[in-house]
């Protein structure tokens, strides 16, 4: 069915499902169709899912649980100061609802992520998991040499869990969907920079999990149907002002945070939220080797984020900058989960980018259940308030 | 009234010249023209940077230091006024809090700014971001030693080569470059030897703690113990006579049945409960944290603490007929660079090997490296060993979460626990 058939409610209403389907509803039944057929279980930040997706395998975005889950077993496992969205991972594997995962991968976050990787392993023996580091050096012939490798033994273990051989001719494949995908996100952001009265926040972040919750090519129609719908909504266009939201790359607010920045007269131009599916800033190649081609495209053109280091202290912050002014927004919020240590320990550096540059920004740390909106809506709403009247 | 001094013991004595003689070439750079660098505990590269006649300081042992000097307090409100959080590593706040107060020096005279940041970035994900905030405030190089984490229990060839590469690279080549003197790997294959004697005295040390009565205390006398290792002086003929002298004196007091010396001058012999301890220590109130140990007749025989800097005790030496190599396997090896998994099998085998009674986690708030996910550790422990564990909760650096009382309470339940556990009742272990 094509967008002028789909309206936009339509798109929301099954994107919004799958954000409150915390029995992963679609994947099982994706994985019933077919005998044989695996589900890998990722976590944010980023994993190459077409690796999972070259071996046959359906890449399951694991961001929690949200508001909605009333987190009773995960708490044993961590102590106090620690974020949210370990224990309400480790709540869905408790409760059963991830039973039908076959494999996990825990990329490079943070110590908790990386600890959560262990954690896994000890709880649940039988399912295949593998903590996935990323190169902090990103010269070619080092960073790119070792990363290589490390898409290799990955290539390895989804071979041995599948009892597959994964061509180069599998993931290329797998690479030119993802491209289009990324190619397709790309267009629903700068949708929605240009009119965001159109496209808000709140649609186009569920928009945007949802794709990492489903087969790439039925997103990519997805949203090529939501831009179509979407042009064709009749929305007023309010006295809002622009703002980006960064520091958010990991646990999720809950839906009614950036419903609640929207309300206060933001309209959210630019963020980081579930970074993954646009991780890379560029096409991939998809001639030549393909490890190598997603390898050299990390090093070379992935997103600024505050697990990754930045070799050159001048340049610490830019990206946020430059992305700022790229898609024009007025200010910032930095957001991030409390207790979040590589968010925090970045703010000051990149809020100071932000002020030497003359971007208004104001910092806040949430929870992925998050309950009390009304201070958010009062911070965000002065902030729109002051940039008004005084940017 | 003040404290009364602690009592040291000639070990302790001779550390405490090493740390001050440190400090003064520190300090004294401006004079001397050695260049300083600044890098961290858990897979330092002390014996490369000897290579380069460059002066090691360590802003974790400079926090620790504001710890135990009751001074850290002040330097974190300092670094959360200026904008940092409430909810990061203490260490990292006490740092840059400590910049903006002067950066005084124990010894009194001001540090100097570093040449070089060594980023060795093992097991702790806050280490790359605290040297990106000091490289904006010393605008000097940093060199990014990545070492990967060992997710899958194990290092692979190809970790290791990534990091040789780096050290060949990146490392050896920036640290030419800051310091003007040209590497000479047989300088480093001497430093290298002088580690592993060194280390060869550390391990027996740490295995004394099998012996009844102990005569070491593995946590609170074992962040003495392993002072010189983990920081400026391994490789120096200064820690190996360090390590003779130690050995010396833990070897007089098993000949004499005597445990570990307290900090009040007495013999620590009357050991009720033999406890193996994870995570760091609280440093503001070291002593006090300490004392409630020892009155209760608790010796910590083995912890992992003294193990971040390295994991002699499960074979690794550092190799003079392989140095880099050696160098990478250090790195991967530190504790915090462990999976859980490998922790749980470490501590658990700590728990049979030394007659703990029981597994103790001090569980720091600000550090997620070794605290995200302690609590899975403790149940694990606890249901391979079926002796009982317990679970407090400090910091490193900050007194605000240092509870006396709540830490006090804990203990003692504790000890009941396993008062009753011995007696056979109550089968079932709970956290205290």
């Amino acid at each position: 069915m094509s967008g002028k058939n789909k309206s936009v409610a339509d798109i929301m209403a099954v994107c919004q499902e799958m954000f409150e389907d915390l029995n992963f509803t679609y994947a099982r039944k994706w994985k019933d169709a077919k005998p044989g057929r695996k589900v890998i279980g990722f976590l944010p930040v980023y994993s190459p899912i077409e690796m999972i997706h070259a071996a046959g395998c359906l890449p399951l975005g694991i961001f929690g649980g949200g508001d909605q889950m009333e987190v009773i077993h995960g708490d044993a496992y961590y102590q106090s100061y620690i974020c949210r969205i370990p224990r309400s991972t480790i709540e869905l594997g408790v409760t059963n609802r991830l039973d039908f995962v076959d494999g996990m991968i825990f990329p490079f976050v943070c110590d908790v992520i990386r600890n959560l990787s262990g954690i896994w392993k000890l709880m649940f023996p039988n399912v295949w998991s593998k903590f996935f580091d990323t190169p902090q050096n990103y010269d070619k012939s080092i960073g790119g040499t070792y990363y290589i490798q490390e898409l290799h033994e990955l290539k390895e273990g989804l071979e041995t869990l599948t009892g597959r051989k994964i061509s180069d001719a599998d993931i290329q494949r797998s690479i030119g969907l993802y491209n289009e995908n990324r190619r397709l996100i790309r267009e629903v952001y700068a949708f929605r920079a240009k009119q965001p009265w159109l496209a808000p926040t709140s649609e186009v972040y569920v928009l945007m999990r949802a794709g990492l919750m489903m087969d790439v090519e039925e997103h990519n129609q997805m949203l090529k149907d939501y831009m179509a719908a979407a042009a064709n909504e009749d929305r007023p266009k309010r006295d809002n002002v622009r703002i980006s939201i960064y520091g958010s790359f990991c646990e999720q607010p809950p839906l009614n945070l950036i419903k609640s920045i929207e309300m206060a007269g933001c309209y959210v131009v630019d963020d980081d939220y579930s970074l993954n599916n646009r991780f890379l800033m560029v096409d991939v190649p998809t001639t030549g080797n393909p490890l190598e081609a997603l390898a050299m495209t990390y090093l070379e053109n992935s997103v600024e984020t505050s697990c990754k280091y930045v070799p050159d202290g001048k340049v610490k912050g830019q990206f946020h900058v430059d992305a700022v002014k790229a898609c024009g927004a007025e200010g910032v919020i930095y957001a991030t989960p409390s207790f979040c240590d590589p968010a925090l320990l970045d703010r000051p550096m990149v809020c100071n980018k932000l002020s030497e540059a003359g971007i208004p920004y104001i910092a806040f740390k949430y929870a992925e259940n998050s309950g009390q909106m009304q201070p958010i809506r009062e911070q965000a709403g002065t902030f729109a308030d002051s940039i008004k009247l005084w940017s | 009234m003040s404290k009364p001094e602690a009592v040291k013991e000639p070990s302790m004595e001779m550390q405490k010249a090493m740390i001050a003689r440190n400090y003064d070439a520190i300090t004294s750079k401006h004079e001397t023209g050695r260049k300083v660098s600044s890098t961290f505990v858990p897979g330092n590269l002390n014996e490369l940077l000897m290579c380069f006649d460059i002066v090691n300081n360590l802003p974790e042992i400079n926090a620790i230091q504001a710890g135990m000097r009751k001074a850290s307090g002040g330097y974190i409100m300092e670094a959360e006024k200026s904008g940092h959080s409430e909810d990061v590593c203490t260490y990292v706040k006490a740092d840059i809090g400590q910049m903006s107060k002067g950066n005084i020096a124990p010894n009194g005279k001001p540090y100097p700014n570093p040449d070089v940041l060594m980023l060795s970035y093992t097991g702790c994900y806050t280490f790359m971001k605290w040297f990106e905030l000091l490289r904006e405030e010393y605008k000097c190089p940093t060199l990014m030693l990545h070492v990967p984490y060992e997710g899958d229990g194990h290092s692979t060839k190809n970790m290791r080569d990534y990091i040789v590469k780096q050290l060949k690279e990146v490392v050896i080549p920036g640290l030419e470059q800051v310091s003007g003197v040209k590497f000479d790997i047989d300088r480093l294959r001497q430093y290298l030897r002088n580690s592993a004697k060194a280390e060869d005295n550390l391990v027996w040390c740490l295995e004394q703690g099998k012996v009844k009565p102990s005569p070491i205390d593995a946590y609170f006398g074992g962040v003495y113990y392993i002072g010189p290792i983990f920081t400026a002086f391994r490789g120096t003929e200064d820690a190996v006579s360090y390590y003779e002298m130690l050995r010396k004196e833990v070897q007089g007091r098993i000949e004499n049945h005597q445990g570990p010396l307290t900090p009040e001058g007495t013999y620590f012999n009357d050991q009720k409960y033999r406890l193996i301890v994870e995570g760091p220590p609280n440093w503001t109130n070291f002593r006090e944290f300490w004392k409630m140990f020892y009155d209760e007749g608790a010796i910590v025989v083995a912890s992992s603490y003294t193990k971040v800097g390295g994991l002699y005790d499960q074979g690794f030496r550092h190799d003079p007929d392989n140095p880099l190599e050696s160098l990478a396997d250090y790195c991967l090896g530190c504790y915090t660079n462990l999976n859980l998994p490998t922790r749980v099998d470490l501590l658990a085998k700590y728990v049979e090997e030394y007659e703990a009674d029981g597994l103790l986690i001090n569980s720091i708030k600000s550090c997620n490296s070794f605290s995200a996910g302690q609590l899975m550790i403790m149940k694990e422990v606890e249901r391979r060993t079926g002796r009982p564990g317990a679970f407090i909760e400090t910091d490193l650096v900050d007194p605000r979460y240092f509870s006396a009382a709540n830490v006090k309470n804990r203990l003692e339940s504790y000890f009941q626990m396993i008062e009753q556990k011995r007696r056979g009742g109550g089968s079932k272990t709970v956290a205290a």
